[in-house]
């Protein structure tokens, strides 16, 4: 046996002491000089631009962090001069000019220019760069600079175009360092104009960010801030319940409830995603009296209270309030008698039920399986037997860009530039493959809107596609999500209805 | 059959099991619903964008194409380029790798640790309430899966008690000054016992985790063999000669006994790395198994390939070198 010697005994105190001192510092922090937030996602690559994560919505919070868009979007969605100070299109709409802001400069130091505008344009406009979204930015080409005003050449009007200035890989990336460095360089070392600079970068575990001194929109609170990748939900919690982290974001609402009530302080608001259920064209969903039954027999307002604990807005349309073309006096009551009528009507009844297949996900949303399985018991009571079927994500975008989904299908939309074309235009409309509805006559109505240059026109001919697809109960909408935030006492969080967790948002209360 | 020919013969297997693991897995991930031009289709996109992005992807051919544009990549040292992360599929995987490892040779040494002392102790303590407990224990461990063991971890040692830290492998503000990504090992190499001490407390909980059911099992099957070769003469003879029953359990016993013990602990230990993927989840820890689940949720066909045979690969291996192993200590089954 090993005797117990003083050389022993002191190396052991050593050992036990670094380890002690290397578990975390607990102790509430009455100035918090680095900021950790518990993240919900990876970041999988740097460029905003391309590739898939380009258009995760979830990830976009850390991108904003570091790249500036080429239009600023407030946080309640609207639009703000950012690094584009004014823009429009010419008069006969076949140009559009965007003027630059001057004085800011990259974070390597180096000038911001109305080259780099051009640049960011034309590059994502290329088809071989691997932009998702060249569709729309290929809308535009012949990009060139005049002092410091950027002018394109419309090739196809998009009414949105500007929108999409401060939608998914509309950033804004540096020409000089990134053709000096290129792709790889950019990914190890990546520079924006954003309120923070990369320090450190882990993939799959943290990113580091320091403040932007000099950022043209005011420095940040916070000089210091640590991401960290924390995926699981529970494990998020314990971040914050413990005091490794101080902020984080999307847990169980029960776990909200409950955090806010002792030591944690939280802010729960409205974003951009929705709750729906596709109704495919399909089988019984052909039977306008089937369609209307299943909506007319949900009671949202229900659902909200007792599976959300109350943290959810029912919705009537595919807009939700913060959206432009929302429209408060469309409105699909619950109303189970009328329901029940309406199939009567198609022959069906509780002894002789209407039977169709709802698909949904469970797990990806908050409550998702369980909303559907309560749906399904209201349908139950009206005459509607519906079977669920779980599916993964994965499965619900490659069934749907094939035209493929049950009769009801479950699904989160999110639209954070809250224009109806990426909601109710993108949702509904035929063609699109990601709808499932090929109605003519919705087609029909919604063909104008895509060109339409007079924008209270367009928005109220939205408005209209709205009413329309109400009326005929051509979807389900359910509910607009609330998105929970927890975060230690003595910091102020701004929620952003986009979604977006951004510390530049964030102070000392 | 010798020594050396046993070894050509298993490593024939081994390359015959990876092709068929490759072939498998390439095939099937196509098959499956889901695919990764779906997931990244923006909102408003037309068939000539979904066009466009399978053709980048190259996935606009047919599969037995695509399969033979892999494997001559594969043959080149080129594994593909992952579509979340567009960096090269091989240096992602490696990357990663060693944290895996880490995390699993830490669960090993804790389970082997903690199921032979279990087992020492009860088959010192034979007979009595002792080895009662331990056998109830051994029970409660093999009943709860090693995810439910790190929830329960988290909220002890990360929330009621916290002592360790729940999710990464790093503390952030550290500095390391390392050429490897065996972090642990080379903080020991580099004198580096506060980056150490770090890396422990990210771990231990994680390690613990995985290694509480392998613990089980090995208490179990060792306490039983120590049973079984503590009735034979040769035990017997030992105590007669007058040896203390420590020293006859494990001077005498624990050599014979231990045998069937590390076999399983070879297997288990593929196993083991197997339940990495989960807990790395949980724990937010940054390994190939964390690194695995995003790539299927993603649908990122070329990392998801790369990952299985990395999988495959050390599975084999480890299974090769517990047979040369077990044969290294077996003189019957070494001399064939």
């Amino acid at each position: 046996m090993t005797k117990l010697t003083r050389r022993s005994l002191l190396k052991g105190t050593a050992a036990a002491a670094t380890l002690a001192a290397a578990a975390p510092n607990f102790a509430w922090a009455q100035q918090i000089d680095e900021l950790i937030i518990a993240y919900n996602v990876n970041l999988p690559s740097w460029d905003p631009t391309v590739g898939s994560s380009a258009v995760n919505p979830t990830i976009q919070g850390i991108y904003q962090s570091v790249f500036d868009q080429f239009i600023l979007q407030q946080p309640d969605l609207a639009p703000a001069p950012g690094l584009l100070t004014a823009w429009g299109w010419n008069d006969d709409r076949s140009q559009i000019w965007m003027d630059v802001r001057e004085g800011v400069k990259w974070h390597d130091g180096s000038d911001f220019t109305a080259e780099d505008v051009a640049w960011s344009l034309a590059r994502v406009a290329n088809p071989e760069t691997g932009s998702p979204i060249q569709f729309v930015w290929g809308t535009l080409e012949n990009h060139r600079v005049e002092d410091n005003r950027v002018i394109a050449d419309v090739k196809q009007f998009d009414p949105t175009i500007f929108k999409w200035m401060y939608f998914l890989t509309g950033y804004v990336l540096p020409k000089a360092y990134y053709e000096k460095v290129g792709a790889d360089g950019f990914e190890a070392a990546p520079i924006g104009t954003g309120p923070y600079m990369v320090e450190k970068y882990e993939r799959n575990a943290y990113v580091r960010l320091k403040a932007n001194e000099n950022y043209w929109g005011g420095a940040p609170e916070f000089k210091s801030v640590t991401i960290k990748f924390v995926t699981d939900a529970a494990a998020r919690v314990a971040e914050v319940e413990s005091g490794n982290s101080h902020v984080t974001l999307e847990m169980p609402y029960e776990e909200f409830d409950r955090l806010k009530a002792g030591k944690l302080e939280g802010v729960a608001a409205p974003i951009s995603d929705i709750g729906m259920i596709f109704f495919n064209d399909i089988e019984v969903m052909t039977d306008p009296n089937v369609r209307k039954a299943a909506v007319m027999a949900v009671d949202k307002q229900a659902i909200v209270d007792r599976l959300l604990s109350g943290y959810g807005v029912p919705i009537d349309t595919l807009e939700t309030p913060e959206y432009d073309a929302y429209d408060a006096t469309i409105k699909t009551p619950y109303d189970p008698e009328g329901a029940k009528a309406l199939l009567a009507e198609s022959g069906y009844s509780t002894d002789n039920p209407v039977k169709f297949t709802i698909q949904t996900t469970r797990g990806f949303k908050p409550k998702d399986y369980e909303i559907i399985q309560a749906i399904v018991g209201l349908w139950r009571r009206v005459g509607i037997e519906a079977e669920i079927e779980v599916y993964e994500v994965a499965k619900h975008y490659e069934l749907r860009a094939a035209d493929q989904l049950a009769p009801a299908a479950f699904y989160n939309w999110g639209n954070s530039v809250g224009d109806p074309t990426t909601s109710t235009g993108f949702a509904m409309y035929g063609p699109s493959p990601h709808s499932v509805w090929d109605g003519q006559d919705l087609i029909d109505m919604i063909n104008p809107l895509w060109g339409e240059p007079d924008e209270a026109k367009r928005i109220e001919g939205w408005k209209g596609v709205s009413r329309y697809i109400a009326d005929n109960a051509l979807v389900l909408p359910l509910l607009q999500y609330v998105q929970p935030i927890l975060h230690a006492p003595g910091i102020k969080v701004v929620p952003h209805a986009s979604g977006a967790l951004l510390p530049h948002l964030m102070t000392r209360a | 059959m010798t020594l050396l020919r046993r070894i050509l013969l298993r490593l024939l297997t081994m390359a015959i099991t990876l092709i068929g693991v490759a072939i498998i897995v390439f095939f099937v991930i196509r098959v499956v619903p889901g695919n990764p031009i779906a997931m990244m289709l923006p909102p408003g996109a037309g068939e000539e964008d979904i066009a466009r992005l399978k053709a980048l992807y190259g996935l606009d051919k047919t599969i037995p194409e695509q399969f033979v544009i892999w494997l001559n990549g594969v043959l080149h040292g080129d594994f593909g380029t992952s579509i979340t992360s567009r960096q090269p599929v091989l240096k992602l995987v490696l990357s990663r790798l060693p944290a895996t490892l880490e995390l699993s040779i830490m669960a090993l040494v804790i389970a082997v640790i903690l199921g032979g002392t279990l087992a020492l102790t009860g088959t010192r303590r034979r007979g009595t309430r002792t080895e009662g407990t331990i056998d109830i224990v051994n029970g409660m461990a093999l009943s709860v899966p090693d995810f439910l063991w790190g929830l329960v971890f988290i909220l002890l040692f990360g929330v009621l008690w916290p002592v360790f830290h729940i999710s990464g492998r790093v503390s952030p503000a550290l500095d390391l000054p390392f050429v490897t990504n065996f972090y642990l090992f080379e903080s020991v190499l580099r004198l580096r016992f506060d980056i150490w001490a770090d890396l422990v407390s990210h771990m231990f909980m994680p390690a613990l985790a995985l290694a509480i059911p392998l613990a089980a099992i090995i208490s179990q099957l060792l306490k039983q063999s120590l049973k079984e070769t503590m009735h034979l003469d040769y035990v017997t003879l030992s105590r007669t000669k007058g040896y203390g029953e420590n020293h006859v359990i494990t001077h005498e016993a624990l050599p014979n006994a231990v045998l069937p013990t590390l076999t399983l602990i070879g297997v288990q230990f593929t196993f083991l790395i197997g339940g990495t993927v989960i807990i790395e989840r949980l724990f937010s820890y940054e390994g190939l198994g964390n690194m695995a689940i995003d790539a299927v949720i993603n649908r990122d066909l070329p990392l998801i390939q790369g990952i299985v045979i990395l999988f495959a690969l050390i599975f084999t291996v480890v299974n090769l070198v517990v047979d040369l192993t077990y044969a290294a200590l077996n003189p019957r089954l070494r001399n064939g």
